[in-house]
C-alpha cells in the first residue's frame, strides 16, 4: 500500500465518506476545479459533481452560515476556510448558530456540519495565514474542536467528525500537510473522538500537545531519551470536549507535565488543560506545570516565525526544568 | 463567459424598482384589476383572522411583559400584513427562516401562541414547533439567518424538491454583511429563497435614512444580480400578490427574490426601548391611519364580505384563544437544571458528566 501524507489522509477522508454518503458534500473557495489551495479537496469535483463539490463565492460568513441551513436540512456540509485567520468572521455563524440549533430547538433542528481549516505557522507564508486560533472555538459549548497529527488520525478523526451529529471544528496543521507519510488504508474506519491518544509512552514526564507540535515534542522526547528521560506524549486531538482524563492519569504517574502549543500563552487551551490538573493531580504533581507556547504577540511576518514557534531546544528546556524538582 | 469591456463610452445597464399598492390607507382599491381572490372571502377572511389574532397576541403578551410574566418583547403591532400574506402564499412544506418580529407568519404556519409564549418567557421548548417542523427559529443575532435560509434553499434545489425558502428581514439587517453575501450566493447559484424586508423604517432609533444612502431598500438585490420588488407592507393585497408571484416562480425555477414591504413601528422596538426618545409622537399618529388591519377591514365591509358584527365576534374569539395560551404557558412548569446539558450535544461528552452533576446538586440545595 502506498504511504500518503496528511493533507492526502484529509481528501481520502472526504472521497471515501462522499462515495459512502450522498448527503456529504463539499463546498469552500477554489475547492472545485483547483481542488483547494492545499489541494486537500483535489479530484473530488470529478468524481461527485459541482453540486456536492460547491465553489462558493469569497465569502467567510456565508460559508458558515449557509451549511447549517444544509445542516437543518438533513445535508452534512463539510466546509473548508481557505485559512484559519480568514474564520473570524463566520465565528458568528458558528458561536451564535451552528453550536446551539439542537439546544434553541430542544433537538428539532441539528446541525451536522464540518467547518474545516488549514492553520499554524511554519510555512512562511504572509500575514493572517499563520495563526492558531483553537482556544477561540475550544472556548464554545456545543462545539467539538478537533486537530490531526498524523496521516492516520487525519483520516480516521475526519471521518468521525463527518459522521458526527454536531458541528465540528476541524483544524489541520498545515505545516505537517506533507511531512510525514504513512500507510493508512481506506477502510471507512473512523477513530474516536473526544479523546487523547498517547502516542509515546514514557514514565518521567507527560508532555501534552496538539497539531503540528506533537512533532517537535516527538523529537524533543527523542532527544530527552538521549538523556535517559522517558518522556510520555499525548496528543489532544479533541480539544473540546476536553479529555481531560488520560491526561491526568498520564500525570499522576509521571508527576511532570509540560504542555506545548503555538498559540500564545494567555487563554491558550494550555490554561485549560492546567486549569484541570491543577484540580484534579495537585497532590501528585512533583513540579509546576509548565508550557511552552508562543508568546502573547502578533504572531510575527515569517523572517521572525522560527522565534516565535515553540523549539525542540524550548521543550527539552522546560521538560529538563520541571525535573529540577525532586 | 469572460467579458471585454464594450467599444465605445455609454450606458451599458439600466435598473428598475417596481412599487405595488392594490388598497390606499382607507381600503381604497388604488389600482386594477385586482386580484381574482381579492374578491373570496374564503381567501380574505383568513388573512384577517391571523392579523386579528396576531394583534390580540401582542396586546396580551404587552401586558404579561408589563406585569412581569414575560422576557423582552418585541411587539409587530402594525406589520400583521407582511407575515401573513408571506406565509399564506407558501406551502407547508416551504421553509421560514423569521425574525423575532414575524409573529403573524408564524401564527400562520401553526407555531402556537404558547410556544411563543414560551420563547418570549425564557423557555427553550418555544422553539421546538410542533407544527412546522422544519421552520427555523426566530434569529436575534440580526441577519444572520439570511445564510441559513440560502442553505436551506441550496438543500431544496440539490434533491430537486419543488420548496422554496423564506426568509424574513429588518431594514437593519439590509446594512449587514451576511444578508449581502446570501443574496449574492442566492443570485449566483439561482437557488429558491426570497427575502423579505419589513421596512419598518426603524432599527431601534436609526432610522432608515441613516442606515443607508440608497433610495430603496429592493434595490441592493440588483447588484447580486436577483430580482427585486418593492411592495405597499399594510395592504395584505398586494402583498399576498408579490408574495405568491414570487415564491411560485422561485419554486419552478426563476430563480431568488428580495422584497421590500413599507410599513411603520407603531411600537417601541421592544419593551425595553423608549422610541419617544428619539422619534416624534406626531410621526406615529400619522402612521397610525395606515393600519393594515383596519384598511383590510373597511375594503371587506365595503365588498360586503364582513360586518361590524363579525369583527367584535372574531375578536371575542381571538382574545379567547390567546387566553388559553396564556393559561398554558403559565401552567407550564420551568425546565430542570437537567435541560441546560440534555440538547448541547446529541449525547452528553463523558467530560460533561461531572458539570451535569454539580448543576443536579445545586438544583436540590437551591
Ligand atoms: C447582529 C446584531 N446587532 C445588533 C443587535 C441589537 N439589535 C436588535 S434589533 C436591532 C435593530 C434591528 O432593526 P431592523 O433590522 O430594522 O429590524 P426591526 O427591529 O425594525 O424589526 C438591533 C440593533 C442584534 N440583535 N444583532
Ligand atoms: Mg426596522
Amino acid at each position: 500500500m502506498a504511504e500518503i501524507t496528511l493533507v492526502e489522509a484529509v481528501n481520502q477522508a472526504l472521497a471515501r465518506e462522499m462515495s459512502d454518503n450522498k448527503n456529504v458534500l463539499v463546498l469552500g473557495e477554489d475547492v472545485g476545479i483547483d481542488g483547494g489551495v492545499f489541494r486537500a479537496t483535489a479530484g473530488l469535483l470529478d468524481k461527485f459533481g459541482d453540486e456536492r463539490v460547491l465553489d462558493t463565492p469569497l465569502s467567510e460568513t456565508l460559508i458558515g452560515g449557509v451549511s447549517i441551513g444544509m445542516a437543518a436540512q438533513g445535508l452534512i456540509p463539510v466546509a473548508e476556510i481557505q485559512f484559519m485567520g480568514f474564520a473570524c468572521s463566520t465565528i458568528d455563524q458558528i458561536l451564535n448558530h451552528a453550536a446551539r440549533i439542537r439546544n434553541r430547538t430542544r433537538g428539532r433542528l441539528t446541525c451536522p456540519m464540518v467547518l474545516r481549516a488549514p492553520f499554524g505557522g511554519g510555512i512562511r507564508a504572509p500575514e493572517h495565514h499563520s495563526e492558531s486560533t483553537e482556544a477561540l472555538f475550544a472556548h464554545i459549548p456545543g462545539l467539538r474542536v478537533v486537530i490531526p497529527s498524523s496521516p492516520e488520525r487525519a483520516y480516521g478523526l475526519l471521518l468521525a467528525s463527518i459522521r458526527n451529529p454536531d458541528p465540528v471544528v476541524f483544524l489541520e496543521p498545515k505545516r505537517i500537510y506533507r511531512l510525514v507519510k504513512q500507510e493508512v488504508p481506506d477502510n471507512g474506519e473512523a477513530l474516536p473522538l473526544d479523546v487523547c491518544f498517547i502516542i509515546r509512552p514514557g514514565n518521567d514526564v507527560t508532555i501534552v500537545t496538539w497539531g503540528a507540535m506533537t512533532h517537535d515534542s516527538l523529537v524533543a522526547a527523542d532527544k530527552l531519551a538521549e538523556q535517559g528521560i522517558s518522556a510520555e506524549v499525548i496528543d489532544v486531538a479533541t480539544l473540546k470536549p476536553l479529555d481531560i482524563e488520560t491526561i491526568s492519569v498520564s500525570v499522576e504517574k509521571t508527576g511532570r507535565c509540560v504542555i506545548v502549543h503555538e498559540a500564545p500563552l494567555s487563554g491558550g487551551w494550555g490554561a485549560e488543560i492546567s486549569a484541570r490538573l491543577a484540580e484534579h493531580n495537585l497532590f501528585n504533581l512533583l513540579a509546576p506545570i509548565k508550557r511552552v507556547t508562543g508568546y502573547d504577540t502578533v504572531m510575527p511576518l515569517f523572517r521572525l516565525e522560527d522565534q516565535y514557534m515553540p523549539s525542540t531546544d524550548r521543550i527539552v528546556g522546560a521538560v529538563n526544568e520541571v525535573l529540577k524538582f525532586e | 463567459m469572460r467579458k471585454s469591456p464594450p467599444e465605445r463610452s455609454g450606458t451599458v445597464a439600466r435598473f428598475e424598482v417596481n412599487f405595488t399598492r392594490y388598497l390606499d390607507a382607507n381600503g381604497k382599491v388604488v389600482s386594477t384589476p385586482l386580484p381574482r381572490w381579492a374578491n373570496d372571502p374564503e381567501v380574505l377572511l383568513p388573512l384577517y383572522r391571523t392579523m386579528v389574532q396576531t394583534r390580540t397576541f401582542d396586546t396580551t403578551a404587552l401586558n404579561l411583559q408589563r406585569t412581569g410574566r414575560l422576557g423582552t418583547y418585541a411587539s409587530s403591532l402594525g406589520q400583521e400584513a407582511i407575515g401573513t400574506a408571506i406565509a399564506s402564499s407558501m406551502w407547508t412544506e416551504d421553509v421560514l427562516v423569521p425574525s423575532y418580529r414575524e409573529f403573524s407568519a408564524q401564527l400562520w404556519r401553526g407555531v402556537t401562541m404558547t410556544e411563543l409564549f414560551l420563547l418570549w418567557g425564557g423557555d427553550e421548548r418555544g422553539s421546538d414547533y410542533q407544527g412546522p417542523r422544519e421552520d427555523f427559529p426566530v434569529s436575534i443575532p440580526v441577519g444572520s439567518h439570511a445564510c441559513h435560509a440560502t442553505g436551506v434553499a441550496y438543500a431544496f434545489k440539490m434533491r430537486r424538491q419543488k420548496r422554496v425558502a423564506v426568509c424574513c428581514l429588518g431594514d437593519g439587517a439590509t446594512s449587514k454583511g451576511d444578508f449581502y453575501e446570501s443574496l449574492n450566493a442566492a443570485g449566483a447559484w439561482h437557488l429558491p429563497v426570497i427575502f423579505v424586508v419589513s421596512n419598518n423604517q426603524w432599527a431601534i432609533s436609526v432610522p432608515v435614512e441613516k442606515q443607508t444612502a440608497a433610495q430603496t431598500l429592493a434595490q441592493k438585490a440588483i447588484a447580486a444580480g436577483v430580482t427585486n420588488e418593492q411592495v405597499d407592507g399594510n395592504d395584505v393585497i398586494a402583498l399576498r400578490t408579490v408574495a405568491e408571484r414570487a415564491i411560485d416562480e422561485a419554486r419552478f425555477g426563476e430563480g431568488p427574490r428580495l422584497i421590500e414591504a413599507l410599513t411603520y413601528r407603531l411600537s417601541d422596538h421592544t419593551t425595553a426601548d423608549d422610541a419617544s426618545r428619539y422619534r416624534d409622537e406626531s410621526e406615529v399618529e400619522l402612521q397610525r391611519a395606515n393600519d393594515p388591519i383596519n384598511r383590510l377591514k373597511t375594503y371587506l365591509i365595503k365588498s360586503r364580505m364582513w360586518s361590524d358584527q363579525d369583527d367584535q365576534k372574531l375578536n371575542q374569539e381571538c382574545k379567547q384563544k390567546v387566553e388559553e395560551a396564556v393559561k398554558q404557558y403559565l401552567a407550564t412548569p420551568k425546565q430542570p437544571s437537567q435541560a441546560m446539558f440534555d440538547y448541547l450535544y446529541e449525547e452528553l461528552p463523558v467530560s460533561l458528566q461531572h458539570q451535569l452533576d454539580a448543576a443536579l446538586i445545586s438544583e436540590d440545595h437551591g
